[in-house]
């Protein structure tokens, strides 16, 4: 389960990158191709396997001047079904 | 005509070339030899043209594609264009020492081949004495180079009972993935058809069973299920349409759809040795012939799913009637969906059959 004390970080088979050609943010897991919407590619920014998932919700609330609980909400939804995807590993801190 | 999106994913066939033989191969019944293959530096120049053309994907297959001495070089030439790497091999060729290469030149997953769970079986279905051992040290190879690892079991009537300890024997080997996928009837799995296909409640019972994993076993092995269209209502949205995502070059340069698509015989495919792939893509009428909906007959064009199905399989409505253009005889509303339900009915009847194993003829 992922939680607000959880240190998270891509897994090792997935790739987050802009693409010139398309020109929007991809993530690529093995036969599968992902098109983040913006505001999960503002989440997936700061996926770096220091922040923990409470920070993130900091950073975001405080950059998009928005509730903390709402977009609490948001991060930890979006962040669980792309464990549950396999996805996401544990950084471990 | 549709304005056409750049490509997805290329699958890249560098061999027919295999040790193995197994009965279902989805390459062609007529295998091209080593003299005909593309060499190593035109296969560097066709992944410098995919990544320009805006492919993200490249597919090492084959064939058993480590068959090929080059394999290397064309890993880390994929790398330098930032496309994402993905190895389908049998496993049966090559170990630690290659795995290592490939993931320092910037391999980024292996997709490994096991025809059973256990050895007896698998070595038999494979046409390879030893081959289930040498596939074991494989899969520990690529997780000694922490590369992550998808297990592919191709699954049929005669190794469908073992579904659960399929699923066990992935997770055993450090598999994050698996993907369990029925055979599709085409080319050599054609000729076997009466040899592999399930019966209804050998399929009702694996399927329960890996619904059942799925559910036990979220956020630690992801299953991927391919069903039997033979059993389906409504055909498989065959490559997410003809000439949408996908394109696949083979052994010899040809580039077309999907793999079967050489069967069909009044198209001529073009190949990488005369033409770029952006011309291929964009401007050819093989690529253009089954794009988007026009091309569609009845019951298709009126259907509600012709942008989900994109009418099925071309090559399966050609194999089954002889006509690459009719809707997918898989689907219920089809006009020839009989012709699956007598391929069902046939195989329930018959007797054990011999494979027919692959082989150069």
């Amino acid at each position: 389960m992922v939680g607000s004390a959880s240190t998270l970080k891509l897994a090792p088979h997935i790739v987050f990158r802009f693409d010139e050609t398309r020109q929007r943010w991809i993530m690529m897991a093995p036969e599968r191709l992902m098109l983040p919407d913006e505001q999960a590619v503002e989440i997936l920014k700061l996926v770096d396997g220091r922040a923990s998932v409470a920070a993130i919700v900091d950073t975001l609330a405080a950059r998009f001047n928005a509730p903390r609980e709402e977009i609490a909400g948001d991060v930890a939804e979006m962040l669980q079904d792309l464990a549950d995807k396999g996805c996401l590993a544990d950084a471990g801190r | 005509m549709p304005a056409v999106d750049p490509p997805l994913a290329l699958l890249a066939e560098l061999t027919h070339r295999c040790p193995l033989a197994c009965p279902y191969c989805s390459n062609p019944v007529e295998l091209e030899r080593a003299s005909g293959e593309l060499g190593g530096e035109e296969w560097q120049r066709v992944l410098r043209e995919a990544a320009a053309l805006g492919v993200l994907q490249v597919h090492f297959s084959g064939g058993e594609p480590m068959v090929r001495r080059e394999l290397r070089t064309l890993i880390a030439e994929a790398a330098s264009h930032g496309l994402y790497s993905n190895l389908i091999t049998s496993g049966a060729l090559g170990g630690e020492r290659e795995i290592a290469a490939f993931a320092e030149a910037g391999l980024r997953h292996v997709q490994l081949s096991f025809q059973d769970h256990e050895a007896a079986n698998a070595d038999r279905i494979a046409g390879l004495a030893g081959a289930f051992e040498r596939k074991l040290k494989f899969a520990a190879a690529v997780r000694a180079a922490g590369l992550p690892l998808t297990l592919n079991m191709v699954v049929h009537r005669q190794n469908l009972d073992g579904i659960a300890e399929m699923i066990d024997m992935a997770q055993a080997l450090g598999a994050r993935r698996v993907e369990i996928a029925h055979v599709q009837y085409y080319a050599w799995a054609l000729e076997n058809r009466a040899a592999l296909l399930p019966s209804r409640a050998q399929l009702d019972e694996a399927t329960r069973i890996v619904e059942a994993a799925r559910e036990r076993l979220r956020g630690v092995l992801a299953i991927d299920y391919v069903v039997p269209d033979y059993y389906g209502v409504r055909p498989k949205g065959c490559m997410n349409g003809w000439g949408r995502q996908f394109l696949n070059v083979m052994p010899s340069g040809t580039v077309v759809p999907c793999h079967a698509a050489e069967t069909i015989p009044d198209l001529s495919f073009p190949s990488v040795r005369k033409q770029s792939l952006a011309d291929i893509w964009y401007r050819s009428d093989a690529f253009d012939r089954f794009r988007g909906t026009d091309w569609m007959p009845e019951p298709c064009r009126g259907c509600d799913r012709r942008e989900i199905d994109w009418g099925g399989c071309r090559c399966q409505a050609l194999a089954l009637t002889g006509d690459a253009a009719r809707t997918d005889p898989v689907c219920a509303l089809s006009p020839d969906h009989t012709l699956v339900e007598a391929a069902l009915g046939e195989a329930a009847a018959a007797a054990p059959q011999p494979f027919v194993y692959r082989q150069f003829r």
